[in-house]
């Protein structure tokens, strides 16, 4: 007799890339729009970002559906904060709490991969990464989804920091200015797009600085 | 009310047909200081008076966020105001959860009614010992509940509750039917004469007072205190010219200014 398999699955991957970049002012979130399912374009037009708190954005890839249900749990949980702190999370609070939301589904995750970006009590920026059961790490970049391992490896080449080991310290935040972010954003994208048929459509980009946030869309490959 | 062999526990009758319990919570609500509503077609204005117990502590807050489209003010034991609206918060942020839309004024208060009844009818437990102005807005327009510790709960045009607020009523009596149509600004101005009322002569001041409105494009938010004392000014120079222009000289109100309480025109509305 054997053990009886499952003849469906919760999840699905709805594909597709986020990335998030950490200034010293400022925070670059970016993810493509396109929702796929197996080789199947069900949208070119949905994003993958939220905004959960006045600093904190979030960027996931992975099952839209357990991303929304993750979004919506979020959210709630910021508007309980604010009744009872009466201000904002800050965006380490946020990252601490996505962490724990995630360890509770411990046995059956959100099948979601997380970038958190904003910007920290200082007014730094800051990134935090995550996997689907809530470990997670604050970096000065990242990338998750589909494209990750094509635009990993150049974010690493472009932007690593010097390994904790030496000495002097040296921050976790890139020295780049924010139009080199940017800019730097919507080339990771143009090369994943290439490559990886799970990405493309457009490219939605969220800016969080001190004067507030900002969005811009680029156009990328449809095919 | 005196004491009697009936009044001990909420679940014994009087024969008389009455839950004495019940009705000494809502003695608790007479004692709170005073809690007022208005509500015109598109806003609803709550005001109450907040007083410190001493110079050395801060002041009791009464009126709650309860979500962005409602807020509460209460009268009476604000410990159990403060759980009210904590409950209240949470079916609003579930409610939202699950149909990504405001939770109708109506059904909140319902839900709140039902919540204050439970504790009319167990023997484990006493009523809550607050009553709660519910000013909110939804699809059916602006709404003002006041919800007692009966379970019982009425919509009014404007109310007020608390001490001395029969004094408040009067004066909601004598203008509560031009509110409908009333503008923000007049609402908050009628709001505040309402509140002076209260104070039997003592001088309105915004360090004594909290204001909330919310409105059609407006969430619920609380005034802060340089807007309210701005207000106050305002309408206190427009009372005092329109009823005592002779004690002009000596009168003149200004924000630094702590001159004597405007006393011959508060009294002059209750004497109708």
């Amino acid at each position: 007799m054997t053990k009886q398999q499952a003849n469906w699955s919760p999840y699905d991957n709805n594909g597709g890339t986020c990335v998030a970049i950490a200034g010293a002012d400022y925070c670059v979130i970016a993810a493509d729009t396109r929702m796929s399912s197996g080789y199947n374009i069900l949208t070119r037009d949905y994003s993958k970002i939220i905004q959960l708190a006045d600093k904190s954005v979030m960027a996931s890839s992975g099952f839209q559906a357990d991303v929304r249900a993750l979004q919506k749990v979020l959210a709630s949980r910021h508007l309980l904060y604010q009744h009872q702190h009466n201000k904002q999370m800050s965006c380490p609070a946020m990252a601490q709490l996505l962490s724990n939301t995630l360890y509770y589904k411990r046995f059956f995750p959100y099948y979601a991969f997380n970038v958190l970006g904003g910007l920290d009590n200082e007014g730094k920026g800051c990134v935090f990464t995550y996997d689907a059961v809530g470990s997670y790490e604050r970096v000065g970049y990242s990338s998750q989804g589909s494209g990750s391992t094509l635009i990993t490896p150049f974010l690493d080449n472009q932007l690593k920091s010097p390994s904790p080991l030496l000495l002097p310290a040296k921050d976790a935040v890139t020295p780049l200015s924010e139009a080199e972010a940017i800019d730097l954003v919507k080339t990771c994208f143009a090369s994943a797009t290439e490559r990886d048929i799970y990405t493309g459509d457009k490219l939605e980009i969220i800016v969080l600085n001190a004067s507030g946030i900002r969005q811009e869309y680029m156009e990328l490959r449809k095919d | 009310m005196f004491r009697n062999q009936y009044d001990t526990d909420v679940t014994t009758w009087s024969p008389a047909g009455r839950l004495f319990q019940v009705e000494y919570a809502m003695e608790a609500v007479k004692q709170g200081s005073a809690a007022i509503g208005l509500r015109s077609k598109s806003h609803v204005v709550l005001a109450c008076v907040n007083k410190a117990n001493s110079e050395l502590s801060s002041h009791q807050k009464k009126i709650f966020k309860v979500d962005d489209h409602v807020g509460v003010a209460i009268a009476g034991l604000t410990a159990d105001g403060r759980v009210l609206s904590r409950y209240m918060r949470n079916e609003c942020i579930n409610y939202f959860y699950t149909y990504e839309s405001q939770l109708p004024v109506g059904r909140l208060v319902v839900q709140l009614a039902d919540k204050a009844q439970v504790c009319t009818q167990r023997s484990w437990k006493r009523p809550y010992g607050v009553g709660l102005l519910v000013g909110g807005l939804d699809e059916s327009g602006a709404h003002l509940y006041y919800n007692c510790p009966s379970g019982n709960y009425f919509e009014y045009q404007a109310f007020a509750i608390g001490s001395r607020s029969q004094a408040a009523k009067t004066y909601l009596e004598r203008k509560f039917v031009s509110f409908m149509a009333s503008s923000r600004e007049n609402l908050i101005k009628d709001a505040l004469f309402a509140l002076r009322e209260t104070l039997q002569g003592e001088k309105l001041t915004s360090s004594a007072c909290t204001i909330a409105v919310v409105g059609v494009g407006e969430a619920f938010h609380i005034l802060d205190q340089e807007t309210v004392q701005a207000l106050i000014n305002e309408f206190e120079i427009a009372g005092e010219e329109a009823a005592a222009p002779d004690q002009a000289g000596v009168d003149e109100p200004s924000a630094a200014d702590d001159q004597a309480a405007p006393v011959d025109q508060s009294a002059a509305p209750m004497d109708m």
